[in-house]
């Protein structure tokens, strides 16, 4: 082994464990002097508050790692949905900047440039307190199609009560392992015999009939509960039944992915311009639809200066969930890194479990990413 | 001859130990707080971002209240000018945190005294100076008039990470109520979101509520419940671990509360220094020597009344005459049929 290689990594190794070493020393003694005890015990403690909203059923009787995971599936929540909703306007908006109707072109820019340029926590406020002012109160709400009725209090839309859940569950679950043996039948048969399978109008189909056969024969049914208005007081009403999403949940998905949006808007339309003019041409010249163009030459091109930054993009939108606790939606740091740590004052451990969960979030994500990105890199031979 | 000299080396040192050791403890019982605090030249104090009557600062940044007043009181004693302070605007996540990692040397910050606050993270209690307990504020025209009034599916805006959040869920819980928690971090967020009336309650300590009532759109739209679902001590805090400092910071409290029994305000403080009254005279320095067991000189108890005024001009300038609660409640000595009770200075 060549020793001179291995000196420096060494020595950078022997510093980095020194400054933590420091570090942790340091936090312990500090903590030992003022009476502050160190341990994870509490994490099973009776949590004894509540939470305004939780996926999962929990209450103050339940414990603090509960509240934890209540935390943890809010921040989960709000992240998917931004990052759903971020991908479509980004895509949209970013092919919208490339078009050449001037309107549309010019629109899109204002909108990306407009929203990318205001600090994203004023967006969250913006958002949250224009939509309560701007929502009407539940005794005045509009039922939107008789069903939904979006109010100050909340979005509520009715909920679907489920007898034999679990079998539609597995019928779906079916459904999809199935379209992946088509999806590789139809590969392999391209391969061998170069015929062409509709593999898009088979998997809607399977997608389709099967939970419709486990409705049909395996005895699934379901029935919808209306949200029913309800008087509190004499001024004031809520609504019964259904499912409700809080005007914090809504406002914040609604500011996390408009302003993400316009980053992503920008990848899609550097990947789409990254792909030279010439491979549109040489793709059209030998005979392929447009349609097969853009499937089969550009988008697989545009893909991959497309993702890395994208990947980014999902990222900061997954962190900047975290400024939830600003609205009043119970993410993570609200639960956890908030009431949860006042209750216990455990300021270290709990600081230390919601890092690692940001981190493990993150990395989780970029793993995905990643791995999708190297599916779609080009495959030198 | 060998043996001797290694027994005198070690009698030698053991005296060194010894002395060391004492000079030490004398130097030790003055407090390490209050040498860097008359280093530095004033007192770091925490407060909140804005609660009127108790800590709030105006246009120009001069800061008022009643845990202001605490602070202003303790810098009178140990520095000898009340405007001696740096003030901290803490939101109720960080007080705690800013306290025991050295940000500041006091929390006044309307904090209420709990065994486990007192007890675990490092903090010590030093007294109460406003007794508290937490009521609900709803719109007049609801309809509510108590707490035995509200419906399942009540929603109640507060603020994360006090007490209130936890005295809610035993509240509701005790009635059989499912209720909606809304809870913020910022006050301002809370009042806001039950202004545009995204709650139907409002629920924090009842002086709070009082006092944020004021920045509603129309505050006389909205009432303060009778009911108290809690007690709600709030005090001053100190760390854990420099018991001078506690007993200075315990002491001047305590000193605006005696004066106002004995009736010494900051107009008459001086002439209290020929009083019969023996009580009224160790209050104002004039006899015994109190300020020595705390470290400090005769006069700190004085320069207290003088500059910060006693317990109830306190209390009238910041809360009475600002119309938040002119009421003094529980807050009224114990001569005159409150619960103020603290223990003689002498």
């Amino acid at each position: 082994m060549n020793f001179k290689k291995i000196l420096p990594q060494l020595l950078t190794l022997v510093v980095v464990i020194l400054v933590f070493g420091f570090f942790s020393y340091n936090a312990q003694v500090n903590m030992e002097n003022r009476g502050i005890t160190f341990g994870y015990g509490f994490l099973s403690q009776e949590s004894s508050f509540d939470v305004q909203f939780s996926l999962i059923e929990y209450d103050g009787s339940h414990s603090y790692f509960r509240a934890y995971l209540v935390g943890l599936l809010n921040t989960i929540l709000v992240s998917v949905i931004g990052i759903v909703f971020a991908t479509i306007i980004g895509v949209v908006v970013g092919i919208a900047r490339l078009s050449n109707n001037y309107l549309i072109e010019r629109t899109a820019a204002i909108y990306v440039e407009f929203f990318r340029n205001i600090p994203l926590l004023l967006q969250i406020f913006f958002w949250y307190f224009a939509a309560l002012r701007a929502l009407p109160l539940p005794e005045k709400a509009e039922p939107i199609f008789g069903v939904f009725f979006l109010t100050i209090k909340g979005f509520f839309v009715p909920a679907f009560v489920w007898n034999n859940l679990d079998i539609f569950i597995y019928s779906v679950i079916a459904a999809i392992i199935s379209i992946v043996f088509v999806r590789l039948y139809a590969k392999k048969k391209q391969e061998n015999q170069g015929i062409q399978t509709p593999v898009l109008s088979i998997s809607i189909g399977l997608l389709i009939i099967l939970p419709l056969l486990s409705f049909l024969l395996g005895g699934v049914n379901a029935s919808v509960e209306i949200p029913v208005i309800e008087q509190l007081s004499q001024t004031s009403f809520t609504f019964k039944g259904g499912l409700k999403l809080p005007p914090e949940l809504i406002s914040l998905a609604l500011a996390l992915s408009l302003y993400t949006a316009t980053f992503i808007a920008e990848c899609v339309r550097a990947g789409v311009q990254g792909v030279s003019k010439g491979q549109k041409e040489a793709a059209a010249s030998i005979g392929l639809t447009p349609n097969q163009v853009l499937k089969l030459v550009v988008m697989p091109q545009a893909l991959r200066i497309i993702i890395p930054p994208t990947t980014n993009q999902y990222l900061n939108l997954t962190k900047n969930s975290s400024l939830a606790a600003a609205i009043a939606y119970p993410d993570l740091v609200l639960v956890f890194a908030g009431t949860a740590l006042m209750q216990t004052g455990r300021a270290i451990e709990i600081v230390s479990i919601t890092m690692l969960t940001y981190l493990t979030l993150s990395i989780t994500i970029s793993i995905f990413m990643n791995w999708y990105n190297k599916k779609i890199a080009i495959k030198e031979k | 001859m060998f043996k001797l000299v290694k027994r005198l080396t070690s009698v030698v040192a053991m005296f060194a130990v010894l002395f060391t050791f004492t000079t030490e403890t004398m130097a030790a019982k003055k407090s390490k707080t209050l040498k860097n605090t008359q280093k530095k030249g004033f007192v770091r104090c925490g407060v909140s971002q804005g609660l009127p009557g108790f800590s709030n600062a105006d246009a120009a940044g001069n800061w008022t209240g009643v845990d202001v007043d605490v602070c202003r009181a303790v810098a009178a004693a140990v520095l000898g000018d009340a405007s001696k302070v740096k003030f901290t605007p803490l939101s109720a996540k960080e007080r705690f945190t800013a306290l025991t990692s050295n940000e500041i040397d006091i929390l006044s910050r309307n904090t209420t005294w709990t065994l486990s606050r007192d007890a675990d993270i490092g903090l010590t209690f030093v007294g109460v100076n406003f007794y508290d307990g937490q009521g609900f504020m709803v719109r007049k025209n609801s309809g509510i008039s108590s707490v035995n009034d509200f419906k399942a599916g009540v929603s109640a805006c507060t603020n994360l990470g006090t007490t209130t959040e936890l005295n809610m869920r035993d509240f509701f819980n005790s009635k059989g109520i499912k209720y909606e928690p809304v809870t913020f971090e910022k006050a301002d967020e809370v009042v806001a979101a039950y202004d545009a009336g995204r709650c139907d309650t409002y629920t924090t300590d009842k002086s709070g509520l009082a006092a944020q009532r004021i920045k509603l759109s129309n505050p006389d739209d909205h009432m303060v419940l009778p009911e108290t679902i809690s007690k709600e001590p709030l005090g001053p805090v100190v760390r854990q671990g420099d018991s001078v400092w506690e007993d200075i910071v315990r002491w001047s409290l305590n000193t605006m509360i005696e004066a106002e029994e004995y009736g010494v305000t900051s107009a008459n403080a001086d002439m209290m220094k020929t009083s019969d009254n023996p009580a009224v005279k160790r209050l104002v320095g004039a006899e015994g020597e109190l300020g020595a067991a705390l470290g400090l000189d005769n006069e700190w108890s004085l320069r207290i009344i003088k500059q910060v005024g006693n317990y109830g001009e306190s209390y009238k300038r910041n809360i009475a005459d600002t119309g938040i609660l002119p009421d003094r409640g529980p807050n009224q000595l114990w001569t005159k049929g409150g619960i103020l009770y603290v223990p003689p200075a002498r």
